[in-house]
């Protein structure tokens, strides 16, 4: 079976599928991802997928899913590089990918991860780490 | 205009997850030879795909056979999904929106039929299923 490879940029995890995907090596993919986002304390998922033909309803399960788990695992997913012609196929099959953000390419995704982690932040913007005399109050 | 390119009828068995991938690039060079656009190429691939894998997860396995059909104005892509699987009990529920038995997200059978110009099911409690689906150039 082949394997997707995962790519760390920074605290972002980059995958570019380049092949067309078995079911075993989409679900394989999934798993991995979820394994290295825990590993490296990753904020955020870019799947390219410009190189895919089509996504059929398994593969956008597996978005979807990967987005899920991601999301619990306090990192986001951003899909980028959507064709147009699977986009149309995608939403004529019923597929909404809810839950999933899409960006035209991996450098609006990057960005619109790192917009999203300074939002999230807020004001905390300084907290890089939770400081040990706040553990200590809220104990 | 057929020049160089075979539109022989091709077959592919599908026995495993590595064939559904097998039958989506077969369908893909069929659907490139007679000249789909580039939207119903894609749209074709990915009902070809949906239903290899309900072939292989609900019927079993099988075989897609895939052939150029022309009415005389036009060519198109028609491909068969025979299995010898167990039947579709309740055809009409198996096309509606979201119903699944195996897990998926139900929407294989009755996305692919909006995908394609024609779709034809016949199936027998026991017997098997044979989905015909027919994509036409415009």
């Amino acid at each position: 079976m082949e394997r997707v490879p995962v790519l760390k940029i920074g605290d972002i995890l980059l995958v570019s599928i380049q092949i067309d995907m078995s079911d075993q090596t989409a679900l394989a993919l999934q798993e991995d991802l979820a394994e290295r986002i825990v590993e490296i304390g990753a904020h955020g998922v870019v799947i390219d997928i410009t190189a895919l033909d089509i996504v059929d309803s398994f593969v956008g399960r597996m978005l979807s899913t990967i987005a899920s788990i991601s999301k619990v695992l306090d990192a986001e997913t951003v899909v980028v590089g959507m064709r147009p012609a699977v986009a149309i196929t995608l939403v004529e099959l019923g597929l909404s990918l809810n839950g999933i953000r899409t960006a035209l390419n991996v450098e609006r995704g990057m960005k619109l991860i790192a917009a999203s982690r300074e939002n999230d932040l807020g004001h905390d913007e300084e907290v890089k780490d939770p400081e040990p005399g706040q553990a200590a109050t809220s104990a | 205009m057929t020049a160089g390119v075979d539109l022989s009828p091709k077959a592919q068995a599908i026995g495993s997850d590595e064939d559904v991938v097998r039958v989506r690039q077969l369908v893909r060079t069929v659907a490139v030879a007679v000249k789909l656009s580039l939207v119903d190429q894609t749209k074709l691939v990915t009902a070809a795909s949906e239903l290899a894998r309900n072939t292989l997860i609900y019927g079993g396995g099988g075989n897609a056979e895939v052939t150029v059909v022309d009415d005389g104005r036009r060519r198109g892509v028609r491909i068969v999904f025979a299995d010898s699987g167990p039947g579709i009990p309740d055809l009409d529920l198996a096309l509606t929106d979201g119903y699944t038995t195996g897990g998926g997200l139900g929407l294989g059978l009755s996305g692919a039929r909006r995908l394609v110009d024609e779709f034809i099911v016949e199936t027998a409690a026991g017997k098997g299923t044979r989905v015909t689906v027919t994509k036409w150039s415009r």
